[in-house]
């Protein structure tokens, strides 16, 4: 039984395409093609070139030596916070802009929570010269302006999404309807390997150049490809997708994923969708999401808006389903403490989202000989005023 | 014969209104049915409210909200709508988003519906192949009609299939767009419904979205066998509560 995305776009129970009829041209165009596009030796020259030239790949792994020590385990960080614009994001908005090209489209639509996405799409429209509109809840606009002038600094238009609860499932939702209503010459960039089918798959697929360099870089220093963990924060679920993408069928490598459990996950205050969340229909997926027992999507809380989804992509429902992937939830306290921790052993300031994946080891215990690989998702500059104030800095 | 198939025999051009269910207030949902029936109105759809209803445009994804807020629910709306075969004959449509139906379960649903007199479904994000497949069986053990939306990007082939899985109408989207966003139609628009109705389909089709008033009614029913309202209606109720429903009915088809 392999993890990835059967042809339907199925992963096990999840996935698929659950779209209104008028999305369906949209989607299916995509979805006849981007096997296809992604093989072609020109896309795969343009896109490894822009990671290698553009994005600054690959990004080092590193040994983090007196983390490694606190613990007792041999502790690795891939560092994608050394990406262009701050985060893995990047690697799926470089892929997705060429096969908008390809397709022939010249306007660009997303959504963004805390706006990493928004502005890694931003980026790239403005590298290409393609007009950019960011559909952002109009709370996020509030609570992350840093990001909203980037974005507008890069020549994006930013549309407030003032439906619902006014934060990254209602931008999405806004950004689908944008589509609806401009089928022919828009494409949308989603963000994380969640919405209808071929998204999750193709941007797994983007994002899967993590574990492809690891394999090389671990091969290196380790003298073996495969670790005996990978760990990933999960929201959507994108980079926890790059990094394990190379090792879901190596029952070899320990899959771990890490969810934001908030204020703790019976506080009524939490984004752990493995724990809290059902089967259901989000954004045009089945996946696990939360929601009422009436069918009513949630709102999630995490102290971090990159794990604040309601859903998860469903490669990663099927990996707590299947029982392949082992999912620990941490408190906005544990990560805070995890993140200003690193910072004072490594050096590195990551962000909140990360700092989830690098709390796991208070309680989770590894073999002294275990080589666990951590992906450093995101730098923690945008995070700055939320650090300041947690930790009256 | 489904009630759906019987009233599309009947002559004339058929008036279909949208609303949603528990608005403007929780309790409004069957007097509004009641009062629609008494103005002439042929069919009704009746919106089981979602909290991401994608398809929507604001008009209609407020009034869901409010209603959810008010306490609608499911099961709320086959309370409400228990006995509703003894005071309504026109045929009743369930609109909702696919979510909340699969959490109630697809067969409880549809056996609720039988029980309460629905005559079809309208779920614009269950696709037609997953319908096929998983839930069609569901549908026609209790003889509800599952309807299929088509857009001016629907291809050819794609109608020919949809019309080969229909069994009442087709839901005929008449622009690229979410509902409540047009006015008046193009000239584009009106080559769309005169193809549509050169393919002679062997379902009739009904044209929805953007349509508001009696010079869009009658455009989109030039071609169609009628035309459904929605978010022209709920800002019809945002502005005069249940009130008066006889004079927007007569606004768009004078009698």
């Amino acid at each position: 039984m392999s993890y990835q995305a059967n042809e339907k776009g199925y992963y096990g129970d999840f996935g698929g395409a659950f779209i209104p009829e008028m999305l369906y041209p949209n989607v299916e165009e995509l979805r006849s093609q981007y096997l296809d596009i992604m093989k072609e030796e020109s896309f795969q020259k343009e896109f490894k070139d822009l990671l290698h030239d553009y994005v600054g790949r690959p990004t080092p792994l590193y040994y983090a030596e007196r983390f490694s020590k606190k613990y007792g385990t041999k502790i690795y960080l891939k560092r994608e916070d050394l990406c262009h614009t701050g985060a893995h994001k990047v690697n799926n908005t470089v892929g997705q802009i060429l096969m908008a090209k390809r397709l022939g489209k010249d306007r660009i639509i997303a959504e963004t929570g805390a706006g990493q996405h928004g502005v890694a799409t931003a980026t790239v429209c403005a590298l290409m010269g393609i007009e950019c509109i960011v559909y952002m809840g109009e709370i996020d606009i509030e609570r992350q302006a840093p990001n909203v002038a980037r974005m507008k600094m890069l020549g994006a238009k930013v549309v407030p999404a003032k439906s619902g609860s006014r934060t990254l499932k209602d931008a999405t939702n806004e950004a689908i309807r944008d589509w609806i209503n401009n089928p022919l010459d828009t494409h949308y960039i989603i963000g994380s390997v969640v919405g209808p089918h071929p998204y999750p798959d193709m941007v797994a697929r983007f994002q899967a150049v993590i574990s492809e360099e690891i394999k090389v870089q671990l091969k290196e220093k380790e003298n073996r490809e495969n670790p005996d963990y990978v760990v990933a924060c999960v929201g959507g679920g994108s980079n926890a997708a790059g990094i394990y993408y190379h090792y879901l069928d190596n029952p070899e490598v320990g899959i771990i994923a890490v969810e934001a459990a908030g204020k703790g996950i019976q506080s009524g205050e939490s984004a752990a969708t493995s724990a809290l969340g059902k089967e259901g229909i989000i954004h045009g997926s089945k996946t696990l999401l939360m929601q009422t027992d009436d069918g009513q999507i949630t709102e999630p809380y995490s102290i971090s808006a990159g794990l604040d989804y309601p859903g998860v992509g469903p490669m990663h429902a099927n990996l707590f389903r299947s029982g392949r992937g082992e999912f620990i939830s941490i408190t906005d306290k544990a990560a805070m403490n995890a993140g200003q921790e690193l910072a004072k052993l490594e050096g590195i300031i990551p962000a909140i989202e990360t700092s989830h994946a690098l709390a796991i080891f208070e309680n989770r215990k590894f073999k002294e000989d275990d080589v666990v690989v951590i992906n450093l998702s995101g730098r923690g500059d945008k995070d700055l005023s939320t650090y300041i104030d947690y930790f009256d800095l | 014969m489904n009630r759906i198939n019987k009233k599309l025999q009947e002559e004339q051009k058929m008036l279909s209104i949208y609303f949603t269910a528990g608005y403007p207030e929780l309790e409004d949902t069957v007097s509004i049915i009641q009062d629609l029936e008494k103005n002439g109105v042929d069919f009704i759809e009746i919106g089981l409210p979602f909290s991401d209803p994608l398809a929507d445009g604001p008009t209609i994804q407020e009034s869901s909200t409010k209603a959810l807020k008010s306490g609608m629910t499911t099961n709320r709306l086959f309370e409400q709508l228990k006995g509703i075969m003894d005071s309504v004959e026109i045929p009743l449509v369930i609109m909702g988003y696919f979510n909340p139906i699969l959490q109630y379960g697809v067969e409880k649903f549809c056996k609720k519906c039988a029980e309460t007199g629905i005559d079809g479904l309208i779920i614009p994000d269950l696709p037609v192949d997953v319908y096929n497949e998983e839930y069609k069986s569901i549908f026609e053990e209790n003889g509800l009609q599952n309807i299929f939306l088509i857009t001016p990007q629907t291809s050819e082939e794609r109608i020919r299939f949809i019309d080969s899985v229909s069994n009442g109408f087709i839901y005929m989207v008449s622009t690229a767009s979410v509902t409540g966003s047009t006015s008046g139609f193009s000239e584009e628009t009106r080559d769309y419904f005169k193809r549509i109705s050169a393919m002679k389909l062997q379902n009739p089709q009904i044209v929805g979205f953007g349509i508001s008033d009696e010079e869009t009614f009658n455009q989109a029913t030039e071609y169609a066998k009628g035309a459904i309202i929605g978010s022209a209606f709920i800002k019809h109720l945002n502005a005069n509560g249940k009130n008066n429903i006889g004079d927007f009915v007569k606004n768009i088809r004078p009698v």
